[in-house]
């Protein structure tokens, strides 16, 4: 039996060839073949499976779980906890044995019922856009809705939002890098940190204020990008992630050993704060809340404060949305899909790289800058690895180049961690020691693997893409692996 | 010219160990073709396993060095095995044939997951053990009592790791383990054409060499007698560094670099500055790729399309 309209090779996508034979079947009228294994099988093996699970977790987590060394009076003692290591063995035999049982060996496979949970085929709808606007509306009132609803509160829920507000800003420079340009950037606390130094000691050596040392922040740390990049932007992927990751451990070394002109460890202290147009948030004569006629409140400053860092992620994302649309934009995307192909149309690939590089560098110079002033003292301690990993993590949960993505998962795991800290509820049940920050690095390299396995573009990895060629397409996250050159 | 040998010495004993760590990097690069960001962690969590071990061997009064060396480096390389191996299952291979940042990305995470698990599991302070083998040999006195010494660890380090690579070379050039890996090295979709498992090779690649970082862990916690859950980062950049500058993928270019950053590190503090001798190893690693993209042994890297 032959097919007039039978797909070829070049047009077929994948799934074709089965679906064809199964058509083939159909009209053969066969019934159409579904391997479905019978109960006891499906049973003894998700069995099988579940023990081996068991039996793997035991062994891996055996000398970390079950024995715990500490330092005491005579030297390190091993403390025996084989109940907190029982407990995590059977924990991973009953998942993998429901995971088995339900979703691995049924016959519905777990990968089709989680694509219509998790990506609804609608098409065409923007649901990025509104959410967005909503976010964009509530970001804008924030301070309102918290003194009038959480009054309370409000200075401690301050505070957060502009902690995530800087993650986000970060989140959305170092977005410009990983997910536009495909350059994986590990060092892009570097930049945070030249920012970060360069205002500070701007600030107090020269008595220049936040809004005249905000650009030059910027600057420098474009410089410094310009300048680390140059050498090795030329290396591959996987190359250059690993310099980035030494230049941002260099500059950290260097940062912490040139005592004469960054204090070493000891940082920097008495960074100015921002002032509203040369009015200082000051109690007294002359500060905001006396020439406003306003009553003095510390409040004053976290809003005002909390305005500058939305301007700026605000400034950052404008900035990205409107580069996409251009020349430069369009490069660094068409780099990320395949460099070999953008080398053969002409594009200096080296030049595109930097100019990303450089944009990525400035805006992270732009929340180091804001960093400091914010907390009015920097040490080294803030610019290690870590930071560079949790940006990078939220780049990468949030669905690298999605702008909404790390508005989201900036909020879920810098704002949702820091939240769980004051439930007083897992206090209760793990113990009053129990503190989830702690486990936040857990979560995010876990969370960070999970999404790569499941999901590679993220948790908003539908895009729509820049430019449109006569329709419009939504890009599935498993259309993406297959436009990657490979 | 004491002071030199003593460095000397130092810088063997130290790029031993980097050059063991080393390895598993340029195999799972020459094999898949990823940069292995967990291999450094593998290496730490196998410094833990074994001091565990060493303390629970103590708890049950067995105190006889050699047992508990051999004990010791069989629980370790064992058990960190199953972590390589698990790391591999859960993170690269489902990526397999994924976009080229996603196994780097899964890397870095799995990377980050490893150092927490152990720093909420252990504890984040240092473990500190106090030195098991002391003494060595004198080698030469000079003027101002200034001595050469060898230490029976250095010995030992010196020793193991020759001992593992000439294993390891029959390992890859003469068994049928080695022809696979060397034949998925070159062209994994041929290979499998052939009747070889790649999956079975690659998941015995991983082993392999976190089997290898085993032995780097033990050794490192008996030479510096002080382990935390952050010592895989470091020294797992350096290793890399280390196959960076012996020609990735070329397994006598890893044990080369190796001993070649360790002495760049000892003498670099020896003679200049204790602080600054990660930006050392680090400006190489910059350095190399930049000049030398090949490295010392390597085979330069043709692009397809």
């Amino acid at each position: 039996m032959t097919h007039q309209d039978a797909p070829t090779a070049s047009n077929r996508p994948e799934g074709a060839a089965l679906l064809s034979e199964q058509r083939r079947d159909a009209m053969g009228g066969e019934p159409p073949f579904v391997p479905e294994p019978t109960g006891d099988s499906r049973l003894v093996a998700s069995i099988k499976d579940a023990v081996i699970t068991a039996a793997i977790v035991a062994g891996i987590t055996l000398f970390f779980l079950a024995v715990r060394s500490d330092i005491d009076a005579g030297g390190l003692v091993l403390t025996l906890r084989p109940g907190l290591w029982m407990t995590w063995v059977a924990i991973a035999l009953v998942v993998r044995f429901f995971l088995s049982y339900f979703f691995y060996r049924s016959a519905a496979p777990i990968s089709g019922w989680l694509k219509t949970v998790v990506m609804p085929t609608k098409r065409g709808v923007p649901i990025g856009k509104t959410v967005g606007i909503i976010l964009l509306a509530m970001a804008l009132t924030l301070p309102w809705l918290l003194s009038t609803f959480l009054p309370g509160q409000n200075r401690y829920l301050l505070d957060l939002a502009i902690l995530i507000l800087t993650y986000v800003m970060l989140g959305w420079g170092l977005n410009i890098v990983v997910g536009l340009a495909g350059l994986l950037d590990l060092g892009y606390v570097a930049f945070y940190a030249v920012g970060a130094y360069s205002f500070a000691l701007l600030a107090t050596n020269f008595g220049l204020g936040f809004w005249v040392c905000l650009p030059m922040a910027g600057l420098f740390a474009a410089l410094w990008g310009i300048m680390l990049g140059f050498p090795v932007l030329r290396l591959r992927g996987d190359y250059l992630a690993i310099v980035t990751l030494a230049f941002g451990e260099i500059i950290r070394i260097v940062l912490l050993n040139w005592y004469d002109f960054t204090g070493g460890p000891n940082g920097i202290l008495g960074i100015p704060k921002p002032t509203l147009f040369g009015i200082e948030f000051s109690r007294g004569e002359g500060g905001f809340a006396d020439y406003f006629g306003l009553e003095y409140s510390t409040v004053h400053r976290f809003v005002f404060l909390y305005y500058i860092i939305l301007a700026l992620a605000l400034l950052t994302n404008f900035v990205t949305l409107r580069l996409r649309k251009l020349p430069v934009g369009r490069a660094w995307e068409a780099l990320r899909e395949d460099e070999i192909a953008c080398r053969s149309l002409g594009i200096n690939t080296v030049n595109v790289k930097l100019t990303a590089f450089a944009t990525g560098a400035m805006f992270g110079g732009f929340a180091g800058a804001f960093f400091a002033t914010r907390q009015g003292f920097i040490s080294p301690e803030s610019f290690t690895f870590i930071e560079s990993a949790i940006i990078l993590a939220i780049v990468v949960l949030g669905g690298l180049g999605s702008q909404l993505g790390v508005v989201i998962a900036s909020v879920v795991m810098i704002g949702g961690i820091e939240l769980l800290r004051n439930l007083t509820v897992l206090q209760q049940v793990f113990g009053d020691n129990f503190d989830p920050t702690q486990y936040r690095m857990l979560i995010f390299g876990l969370a960070m693997v999970a999404i790569m396995v499941w999901k590679p573009r993220g948790l908003i990895s539908s895009r729509t893409p820049t430019v449109i060629y006569k329709e419009r397409k939504k890009i599935g996250a498993d259309a993406v692996s297959q436009g990657e050159g490979h | 010219m004491e002071y030199f040998l003593q460095q000397l010495i130092n810088g063997i004993a130290l790029g031993s160990i980097y050059g063991l760590i080393a390895i598993g990097y340029t195999m799972v690069y020459g094999i898949i073709g990823m940069i292995n960001f967990a291999h450094g962690e593998v290496f730490m969590i196998g410094s833990f396993v074994s001091l565990s071990v060493f303390l629970a061997l103590g708890a049950l009064g067995i105190t006889f060095l050699p047992l508990v060396l051999i004990v010791m480096l069989i629980v370790a390389m064992a058990c960190t095995s199953l972590w390589g191996w698990t790391v591999e299952r859960v993170a690269y291979r489902p990526l397999r044939g994924s976009f080229r940042l996603a196994p780097l990305i899964t890397a870095i995470g799995m990377s980050i997951f490893l150092q927490n698990f152990v720093q909420v599991t252990q504890g984040a302070r240092i473990k500190p053990l106090p030195p098991q083998i002391e003494g060595g040999l004198t080698l030469m006195e000079g003027p101002g009592g200034i001595t050469v010494q060898l230490s029976y660890m250095q010995i030992i380090i010196i020793a193991t790791t020759i001992v593992l690579m000439a294993g390891f070379s029959y390992l890859i050039n003469k068994t049928s383990l080695g022809r696979q890996q060397r034949a998925c090295e070159q062209d994994r979709k041929m290979a499998a054409l052939l009747g070889v498992n790649v999956d079975r090779t690659i998941s015995l690649t991983f082993v392999l060499g976190a089997s290898l970082a085993a032995v780097a862990g033990i050794m490192y916690l008996l030479y510096y007698g002080v382990i935390d859950f952050y010592i895989g980062f470091i020294a797992g950049v350096k290793a890399f560094t280390a196959a960076v500058l012996g020609g990735i993928g070329s397994l006598p270019g890893a044990m080369l670099g190796g001993l070649a950053i360790g002495l760049i590190e000892t003498f670099w503090s020896g003679y200049f500055s204790v602080e600054y001798k990660d930006v050392a190893a680090f400006s190489i690693l910059a350095i190399v790729l930049i000049f030398l993209p090949s490295g010392l042994l390597g085979r330069p890297e043709v692009e397809k399309v």
